[in-house]
């Protein structure tokens, strides 16, 4: 397949390169889920990838984590050529998903989830420290860290799935859905600490179905619809264009 | 807390040098196991209902490390056992003339035993890690299936091999399994579990139990751990058959069928998945039950045709009997906890980090 039209509204902030996404394809058995998605993540920014549901925001973030085996393109990360590099050798590389549902260990305390977030990490000390500025981050999890997770409320399972992705001390956090299941209020909550979170350096690629909110909050933004991106361009410029206004914020 | 000792890599109990912590239960349960030895040495029936108790903790401990910590379903754990049984029972068949001189017979003989216990769990382990690579990619169910398959592909196996004894099986093994090298396996099984469960890499067995996807996120190398599990438990499978070997007259593919790998599925279930205490209870009691049941009924009918009509609904109470524990409790006796979790205030020993 030929690259599709991208409509590319506004100029980019620059940022220093960190992630590189070309032309990267990813099939389900015959299913083509991604057919050729192009993206860019610089140092220090926001990146939204918003779209309908199956449009392929997922399968790029698992691309992007090792999570899935792309068939065809090249996923750069941090300088080196990651494609088809497995989770388990990006992580210390500085990459942290904080998949779809929280996926946060029901049966294991809220301590536990964030110890096992420090996995690969062996500087005790530097663990305990990052334990406690996500602890300055997320009072509640502090509050609650014995407690099991699964009997977390909603919220604090999002934020404890955060919390734990950013022990890895990641470069680059990739976060599937966020808002998903959650109150606005608590949305609200999440995303002024992602703020705090991204304005002490860490980058962000952010999946969304709540496009508004996305765009608010990121750089940059790209639009997903049916495995290819069709638009790209700041998060204000995005928000204010009219197909983004009638296709996904219901105007 | 225990936890937090586990990422710095130590666990255990302070007030103990460390350097002594390693080998201190090693010093403990010797004594116990030959004191053991010497009180049961007049006594054949108690020795090999011992021995087949030991055997059940062994397979039961193991499979919890597959079952209950990384959460697989593994329903084929007989058929690493029957491998340890085989491959045990030939070595030392190979190995029945020979001795060690300077030795006196008894040590020689269980010198000679644990070539063929190591023999077999090395050989099971190697089934272990053959079946488990390509295997433990699948989730759940067919995960199930696939070991279901093998159990059943190695009783086949076997039922057709001369070397085997095909479906007779294999007699003339030297009985030279005592209650002391029995009860060390079960020590070491345990000790070897608990340790796991302590470690950072029994952490990632539980973080692929809760959530694989998320354990894979935190960087966990899913594959390797499962497959690492499943070659420790397939190991102290096929031990625990080879220990199985040297003390039943004979053995034969029908000592290993599916029938078994439920019974010890039945065990980790029962006990609770994950509990290393829980799965060695459960593994007690379903191993006295039938017995107990039977005396029990004996008891009842002194005439033989009452004692055997009751003896006969001996089963379907025991069948009745999990039920009811399986309704009542369906988390397993002790859930994911561990003896001491469940009931702190039987230990007096306090509890640490609450």
């Amino acid at each position: 397949m030929s690259e599709a039209q991208v409509k590319v509204l506004g100029a980019r902030q620059e940022f220093a390169p960190l992630l590189a996404v070309d032309g990267v394809k990813v099939s389900y058995g015959a299913i083509q889920a991604l057919k050729g998605v192009t993206l860019k993540v610089g140092k220090g920014e926001v990146v939204a990838l918003i779209g309908a549901n199956g449009a392929g925001k997922t399968s790029t973030l698992r691309a992007v984590s090792g999570m899935l085996k792309p068939v065809g393109g090249r996923i750069s990360f941090a300088g080196e050529d990651t494609t088809g590099a497995k989770a388990h050798t990006l992580v210390p590389r500085g990459m942290a998903h904080a998949p779809e549902g929280r996926g946060i260990f029901p049966n294991l305390t809220v301590l536990e989830n964030l110890e096992l977030g420090a996995y690969l990490r062996s500087d005790a000390d530097g663990i305990a420290a990052d334990m406690e500025k996500s602890y300055a981050l997320f009072p509640k999890l502090k509050e609650r860290r014995k407690q099991f997770a699964g009997t977390l409320s909603g919220g604090e399972q999002q934020m404890l799935a955060i919390a734990r992705a950013l022990l890895s001390r990641p470069k680059l956090l990739l976060l599937d859905e966020p808002s998903l299941g959650l109150a606005p209020q608590v949305t609200e909550t999440i995303f002024r600490n992602l703020k705090d979170v991204n304005a002490a350096g860490v980058s962000i690629l952010l999946v969304e179905q709540n496009a508004h909110l996305a765009l608010n909050f990121a750089h940059y933004g790209y639009v997903l619809e049916t495995g290819e991106v069709v638009m790209a361009g700041p998060g204000k410029a995005l928000l204010e264009s009219p197909e983004i206004r009638k296709a996904y914020l219901g105007e | 807390m225990q936890t937090a000792s586990a990422v710095s890599g130590s666990g255990g109990s302070s007030g103990v040098p460390a350097s002594l912590r390693g080998i201190l239960p090693v010093l403990v349960a010797l004594p116990v196991l030959l004191v053991l030895e010497w009180l049961l040495s007049n006594s054949p029936f108690a020795s090999y209902l011992l021995s087949i108790m030991a055997v059940n903790i062994i397979l039961a401990v193991s499979l919890n490390i597959v079952n209950g910590m990384t959460g697989q379903f593994s329903i084929g754990h007989a058929g690493f056992m029957a491998v340890g049984a085989y491959l045990a029972g030939v070595t030392s068949l190979a190995l029945k003339d020979v001795a060690l001189s300077f030795l006196p017979v008894a040590v020689s003989d269980q010198v000679f035993l644990v070539v063929a216990l190591l023999a077999g769990g090395i050989s099971a382990a190697l089934a272990g890690f053959l079946v488990g690579l390509p295997s433990l990619r699948l989730r759940g169910d067919y995960l199930a299936i696939v070991t279901l398959g093998f159990g059943e592909i190695i009783r086949v196996v076997v039922t057709n091999t001369e070397a085997f004894g095909r479906a007779l099986g294999l007699s003339g093994i030297p009985q030279t399994s005592t209650v002391a090298m029995v009860g060390f396996w079960v020590f070491l099984v345990v000790l070897v579990s608990r340790r796991i469960a302590g470690s950072s890499h029994g952490r990632s067995l539980w973080a692929i139990r809760e959530d694989e996807v998320a354990a894979e996120a935190m960087g966990v190398n899913t594959t390797g751990y499962k497959v690492r599990a499943f070659v420790i438990s397939s190991f102290f499978a096929g031990i625990a058959g080879g220990l199985f070997a040297h003390f039943v007259p004979i053995i034969n593919p029908g000592s290993f069928t599916f029938v078994k790998s439920m019974e010890i599925v039945v065990m980790v279930v029962l006990g609770g998945l994950g509990s290393t205490t829980g799965a060695i209870v459960a593994a007690v009691f379903l191993t006295l039950l039938p017995e107990a049941l039977r005396s029990a009924f004996a008891a009842f009918g002194s005439e033989s045709t009452l004692a055997q009509q009751v003896d006969q609904i001996r089963m379907p109470v025991y069948g009745l009997l999990l039920v009811v524990l399986m309704l009542s409790r369906p988390q397993g006796l002790f859930g994911t906890k561990e003896l001491w979790e469940v009931i702190p205030r039987w230990i007096p020993r306090r509890r640490k980090g609450m």
